[in-house]
């Protein structure tokens, strides 16, 4: 059935996610997990958090995760279809709104449900660390790891590949104590 | 010849042309590592002088509360409002393609060495890292936005949702924003 095919399961899946996604990227982290890890099977956990890494490590947005997923399970149409999904509904909305933006700006209502937004960003970005950590992190020295990182990117306003690197430099020396 | 609007105009005067567009979000895409957020801010205001501080918080802001990626809209919304549809092609086109060669460069690269047990160590050290990243991604931002109390208790009552609950990240959008959005309403007219 044409449903069964994964450019098609990749298109619905990420069509659907950035229609209702706020808060960017991070935020939908925990739905691009279940999609491609809880339904469809397309990684396991640790396939997601080495491609969460991997997304991480390269320059542009955090977004392109999503890119990677669709690389994946379907080389480059999975890519682009992945990709195009994920764009082009949302983009429509961006586009109107973006051209209507400044008569809502003066509006009393729009300012106050805009301000109702952040604490669900808030919400759904910490939850978002925590599943994945979760799902792809065991022992201490992964979780010393977590902590680690989520430190210096709260406390410091270094580059986040300087956390990346750390947590790959305290795997490798762990990995050759034979800790991992 | 298309007359030149007075929004395409950098705040020096230089023209935002179509190759300006394109430069431009190509270097927020390159530079911007962990997100493009940071660098993007540079970029339009302080390095090419697109706009000002406060437009750009105002476009980035909209950004924001629409759904799908934040950075993606803006720089749909920018690029149309300096060169048209066109412009949001362009501007697009600009921050993706770059990072997206770059990125299945790493993979590749990276396949190409996984089943060295070094490298596998040390992608688990990383993949814990980048999870670790996203938390405090959260907890800068719950320290800089200085929530109200009422929205304090709807962020961590999405956290529970999401990160105790399970619960579907649809079902909880669109229950928790329209209840947030009620919630603000009401305790400002309670206010009043």
């Amino acid at each position: 059935m044409w449903s069964d095919d994964p450019i098609v399961k990749l298109a619905l899946a990420f069509g659907a996610l950035s229609l209702v996604s706020v808060g960017g990227a991070p935020a939908m982290m925990p739905e691009i997990h279940r999609l491609a890890v809880v339904v469809n099977g397309w990684h396991t956990n640790a396939e997601f958090a080495r491609d969460m890494a991997l997304a991480q490590s390269a320059p542009g947005p955090n977004f392109m995760m999503i890119s990677l997923v669709g690389w994946r399970v379907a080389g480059f149409p999975g890519l682009m279809a992945a990709t195009l999904a994920a764009i082009i509904p949302s983009s429509i909305i961006a586009f109107i709104v973006g051209r209507l933006y400044t008569r809502f700006s003066q509006k009393d209502w729009f300012n106050v449900a805009r301000s109702a937004l952040p604490p669900i960003v808030l919400g759904l970005i910490v939850a978002s660390g925590v599943v994945t950590a979760g799902a792809a992190v065991s022992g201490a020295i992964g979780f010393g790891i977590v902590i680690l990182s989520a430190a210096i990117v709260a406390l410091t306003s270094r580059n986040p590949l300087v956390a990346i690197g750390a947590g790959a430099l305290i795997g490798l020396i762990a990995g050759r104590l034979g800790f991992l | 010849m298309k007359s030149e609007r007075e929004s395409s105009k950098s705040l020096d005067g230089r023209p935002i042309t179509l190759g300006e567009l394109f430069m431009g979000f190509a270097q927020m895409g390159l530079y911007g590592f962990g997100g493009v957020a940071t660098i993007a801010r540079h970029v339009i205001v302080e390095k090419r002088r697109w706009m000002s501080e406060y437009d750009y918080a105002s476009v980035l802001g909209m950004g924001q509360i629409l759904p799908g990626g934040n950075i993606i809209n803006m720089t749909i919304i920018l690029g149309d409002r300096f060169q048209g549809p066109l412009g949001s092609i362009v501007a697009l086109s600009g921050l993706m393609i770059m990072p997206t060669i770059i990125l299945l460069a790493l993979t590749t690269i990276y396949d190409a060495f996984a089943s060295n047990p070094d490298v596998r160590a040390a992608t688990v050290g990383a993949g814990a890292a980048a999870a670790g990243l996203i938390i405090g991604l959260g907890l800068k931002m719950g320290r800089n936005l200085k929530l109200r109390p009422i929205h304090l208790a709807f962020a961590i009552a999405t956290f529970i949702c999401m990160a105790v609950l399970r619960l579907p990240f649809i079902g909880v959008v669109l229950v928790m924003t329209p209840l947030c959005i009620a919630a603000t309403f009401w305790s400002r007219r309670n206010v009043e």
